[in-house]
């Protein structure tokens, strides 16, 4: 008896999304990258197509990072404190898909940079790196108001994703991402009905729904994954079953997470059983992303260089199926 | 849940009038209003004053298809008039429909085989007339689903109407209806879909809108899939996308109504 594989048929299609615009597209990437189009769970190339490799993004701030552990710093020792040279370095040597920049120094305690010198440096690095690129606010929502709209003026035509879109907060991002034709991160805290909700108070404003990528708040491995990961999986498996207010992309800040956690930043002096915080650190961040991956993530942002590599290699292998694409 | 929008029909004044004066306007609005109403389908019959049956049907499908590529369902008691359309409709048909009769379902099985068509069938034949009960109701519905799967239908395009009667005539029988859309979904597996024209449950009564919003709610508790109705109504619509929340067929949010109706 030949053996016949049960397969899931899903009648709809996650929303495909293009990050960057090149010149002849009205920006100045010198590449794009395009996420989502699935009409599967992640990787079954045998129910389904899964057209775009998830892509990988390497996270910079525009101010020094003190919080973060030594082992995180150590590959861009000198850098740090340069935004320019740290997105060159990221972008060159690591090579990611796309570059997210944390706008930290608009915080009120993190320097409190006004919106036309954030907006500057912003635009440094827009000329001196060709990739496209995620852009975030410090988490005052304020202050976020007045330098997001200011950062997507300066990054007008770049077709840039910009976040993140909360409920209490969404309307002057909105309008910005309207107005100077980028993408738009809808965040929830980790709640369907809130995500659903979200997606549909910025539909309300004529944004479009195929230029909204979810955000629904994601954790570090350890820390309520299961949790996470099932949520993810319901709001994929809801957009795939036809329900168009979730058939977005999804994306996860996982250098954000892991890197608050001990299992990743715990010196090996403090934990003698867990061994080399340099092995350690960028397999507990690498490893959360896989996660989240098979979850249904069509971005995964990640700090450590070395996180990066895994994720690579692991995609490399995982999306070989090319007969699908 | 399959809306179908029931009011392109010759017994409404309005349409009866644009049938006779060849009138495209009128039937063009109708098919709008219900499309930006919820109708997922849109329900077409020429009524029962049509002197020139076919050419009317042509006529209307033809008006209607061309402000939609939604789903058509025609609407019509004779196998002959659904077979002369068929060929003439682009979108996708629903055969609205065959009954528990031989002469019947060997005429309309295959075609909505041959079109790639969903059908509606009734629970009912010649010799039984209405069925009295649900007990009459599964056993002509099971006769259906065996022809239907001999005919190589798939069977979830097979949508069985267990015949809604009014309530204020023959009130023992919602229940019986109610009990049939759950015991039809025995029949098979994958199970066969549920269908009811709705509006003739509150046929003749004073709180129509009331009656049929409440009735679809109890209905669609009971696994109901699909319903002809007058998607304008927004009570009733509200209702529906309410029932299938409650019954976790979509996922909740605030603005839910208007999220089902961005769809």
């Amino acid at each position: 008896m030949s053996f016949e594989l049960l397969k899931e048929k899903w009648s709809n299609r996650i929303n495909t999304v293009t990050i960057g615009a090149t010149k002849d597209e009205g920006g100045s990437r010198t590449s794009v990258v395009k996420i989502g189009g699935e009409s599967t769970l992640p990787f079954l190339f045998e129910e389904g197509e899964m057209p775009n490799k998830p892509a990988i993004a390497m996270e910079i701030w525009d101010t020094f990072p003190k919080e973060w552990p030594d082992l995180l710093k150590e590959p861009f020792l000198g850098v740090l404190d340069k935004p320019v040279e740290w997105a060159k370095r990221c972008v060159n040597e690591y090579k990611p898909d796309l570059l997210f920049i944390r706008l930290m120094s608009a915080h009120p305690e993190w320097g409190n940079n006004s919106p036309d010198r954030i907006a500057e440096v912003v635009k440094s690095i827009a000329s001196n790196v060709g990739v496209p690129f995620i852009v975030k606010g410090c988490g005052d929502e304020e202050k976020d108001n007045m330098v997001l709209s200011k950062v997507s003026q300066i990054l007008h035509g770049e077709r840039c994703l910009l976040g993140n879109a909360t409920q209490k907060n969404y309307r002057t991002l909105v309008a910005s991402c309207i107005a100077d034709g980028h993408s738009i991160i809808s965040e929830n805290p980790l709640d369907i009905n809130i995500e659903k909700q979200m997606n549909i108070l910025i539909s309300d404003m004529d944004f479009s729904l195929e230029r909204i990528i979810i955000y629904p708040t994601t954790t570090a491995l350890g820390y309520g994954m299961e949790y996470v990961y099932s949520l993810m999986e319901r709001s994929r498996m809801a957009g795939l079953s036809g329900d168009k207010l979730l058939a977005m992309p999804i994306m996860c800040f996982v250098g954000q997470e892991v890197w608050r956690v001990k299992e990743a930043r715990g010196k090996v002096s403090d934990f003698p059983k867990w061994g080399e915080e340099e092995v350690r650190g960028p397999l507990w961040e690498a490893t959360t992303a896989i996660n989240f991956l098979q979850a249904g993530a069509d971005i995964v942002v990640v700090c450590h260089p070395k996180s990066v590599e895994i994720i690579q290699g692991y995609l490399k292998e995982i999306m070989v199926n090319e007969k699908h694409r | 849940m399959l809306i179908i929008g029931e009011l392109i029909n010759g017994m409404y004044t309005q349409i009866q009038e644009a049938i006779s004066k060849k009138d495209k306007k009128i039937i063009h609005k109708v098919a709008k209003s219900q499309l930006e109403n919820g109708a997922d389908a849109l329900d077409v019959n020429i009524g029962p004053a049509s002197l020139n049956q076919i050419d009317d049907m042509k006529w209307l499908i033809e008006a209607v298809c061309e402000v939609t590529d939604k789903p058509i369902s025609i609407d019509s008691p004779k196998p002959k008039i659904i077979e002369e359309v068929l060929p003439l409709v682009k979108n996708k048909i629903i055969i609205n429909s065959t009954d528990a009769q031989d002469e019947k379902l060997d005429i309309l099985l295959p075609l909505a085989k041959k079109y790639n068509a969903r059908i509606i069938a009734l629970t009912m034949d010649k010799k039984q007339g209405v069925p009295r009960d649900r007990y009459v109701r599964s056993e002509l519905a099971a006769k259906i689903v065996s022809k239907a799967l001999e005919a190589g239908l798939n069977i979830e395009d097979l949508y069985l109407d267990p015949i809604v009667l009014p309530v204020n005539v023959v009130q023992p029988q919602a229940i019986e209806v109610l009990e049939s859309i759950k015991e039809f979904k025995l029949l098979s597996d994958p199970p066969p879909k549920t269908v009811v024209g709705l509006s003739n449950v509150s046929q003749g009564s004073k709180l129509r809108s009331l009656i049929n919003r409440i009735f679809v709610v109890m209905a669609i508790s009971m696994g109901l899939d699909g319903a002809i109705l007058d998607p304008l109504d927004r009570d009733l619509m509200d209702a529906v996308i309410t029932a299938e929340l409650i019954m976790n067929k979509n996922i909740y949010c605030d603005s839910y109504l208007s999220a089902y109706r961005k769809k």
